[in-house]
């Protein structure tokens, strides 16, 4: 029916690169959007004000621009510091780009979920005698995560497709692999809509293990 | 004004025009495209036809769930893979890669476009709906007078939304070597290995993101002005 001329593994090992990626970027995106919601909601208003307007100026540029500035422009700067011929790996250059992209994103998720969580809640921890760290892993976080689950949903579904632009820079991930794939064989559509799929697969997977995380960071919480 | 002509010429201010011109076009086609084809996909998932419904949940999976880039790919290189099509009269426009990003933007935004319409819909509130029964309107005039001017009112703002979004989707036409604005500027990057021109782009492009928000919201205030209590 489908004949992928042997090139099926090669579809399969795009997969686990672009699984690589994705998780990668996921934990550096959602970690500098943290960072970057703290700062905007610092007292420092500088910090505050700088921190917004750069966010937002970031979100209206292409995300494959984004990747090719965070690509090129860190080549550029590894050269201007070392004078060495070192080029960034694609890999790198991704992780950087994405991961600049899901932590501009989300940082508004997280200043709105930080947000949400009653200000009593935290007095509460304070009044226990818990430190700032400890209010904020055992009673601001993990209500908050609850309120920011859903539209992180919607951002790990655009970042797992947006992994498929790096392909351009030449990393062998699941669209690369296609694209290779579909030149050597002539069969484009077929290695296109077969990569497609993998996506659709892919995605299709994570929406019951994002069900599950809601479920369990709501359990504390009364259903009507 | 010497350093200013310098720039002007050093980074292809000409190119960098003409690159914004065609990534307007891009987006300026494909957004009245969409828009026109969201409207019956919006109605396929509202209906009461099972057939009718699927289908169109099918076309929104697969153009929502799947990267952009995939779907550029499959219509520009992937379409060539057919006999039949390559001997049609439609090859005279899929071998080229204007039409092709075209329809690859157009159908893609349709997807979306059509779940945000199909909110709209939803959100028209049940009472003006029986209004319009009581009135003595037929389904299709209630439609046209009632339900739908009520919808693209309430989802203006997400339609800002999806036209910004679709923007930064006209970035990826320049892989199948369309010249708008990200084409233009990764030309001289490969001439100039400066990352300059990249950075000349994004600012091109937050730009053009400045001008739809403040459109977008500019209508809004407009034709939601009877809305407004003073």
């Amino acid at each position: 029916m489908i004949d992928l001329q042997g090139y099926g593994w090669q579809l399969l090992v795009g997969v686990a690169v672009t699984l690589e990626l994705a998780f990668t970027c996921l934990v550096c995106g959602l970690l500098l959007g943290m960072l970057l919601a703290g700062a905007k909601m610092s007292r420092n208003v500088v910090l505050r004000r700088v921190v917004t307007a750069v966010t937002n100026l970031i979100r209206g540029i292409p995300e494959f621009v984004i990747l090719l500035i965070c690509y090129f422009g860190l080549t550029n700067l590894i050269y201007m510091v070392t004078k060495a011929d070192a080029q960034l790996s694609p890999f790198a250059g991704g992780v950087f780009a994405l991961s600049l992209v899901l932590g501009c994103n989300s940082s508004e998720t997280f200043r709105g979920a930080f947000l949400a969580v009653p200000h009593g809640q935290i007095e509460a921890g304070r009044a226990f005698g818990m430190r700032p760290g400890h209010v904020f892993l055992r009673i601001h976080l993990p209500q908050a995560w609850r309120v920011a689950l859903p539209s992180l949903n919607n951002l790990w579904q655009n970042l797992l497709k947006d992994t498929s632009l790096v392909s351009v820079l030449g990393l062998q991930e699941l669209m690369e692999k296609a694209n290779i794939g579909a030149q050597v064989t002539r069969a484009p559509f077929t290695f296109f809509l077969v990569a497609a799929f993998l996506y659709l697969l892919l995605l299709a997977g994570s929406t019951p293990v994002f069900h599950a995380l809601e479920r369990f960071s709501s359990r504390g919480v009364l259903r009507r | 004004m010497n350093t200013l002509s310098a720039f002007w010429t050093n980074y292809d201010g000409p190119g960098f025009i003409a690159g914004t011109l065609l990534t307007i076009q891009l987006v300026a086609i494909s957004v009245v495209a969409a828009f026109v084809l969201s409207l019956p996909l919006a109605l396929a998932r509202l209906s009461h036809s099972a057939v009718l419904r699927s289908v169109a949940f099918c076309y929104a999976a697969f153009f929502r769930g799947t990267p952009l880039l995939i779907q550029i790919f499959l219509i520009y290189y992937g379409l060539g893979q057919f006999a039949f099509l390559r001997h049609s009269f439609a090859w005279v426009f899929l071998r080229d890669a204007y039409p092709c990003a075209l329809i690859a933007l157009t159908l893609n935004m349709a997807a979306y476009l059509a779940e945000v319409v199909r909110g709209g819909i939803l959100a028209v509130p049940h009472g003006e709906r029986e209004a319009a029964t009581a009135i003595g309107m037929s389904r299709a005039l209630a439609y046209r007078r009632i339900i739908l001017p009520r919808a693209y009112r309430l989802m203006l703002p997400a339609l800002s939304n999806e036209v910004v979004i679709q923007l930064k989707s006209t970035a990826l036409a320049s892989t199948i070597t369309l010249m708008e604005l990200t084409g233009v500027a990764r030309r001289l990057v490969a001439v100039s290995y400066s990352t300059n021109p990249l950075l000349i782009a994004g600012a091109i492009y937050i730009v053009l993101t400045f001008i739809i928000t403040r459109g977008f919201g500019f209508a809004e205030a407009r034709l939601n002005r009877h809305m407004i209590r003073s």
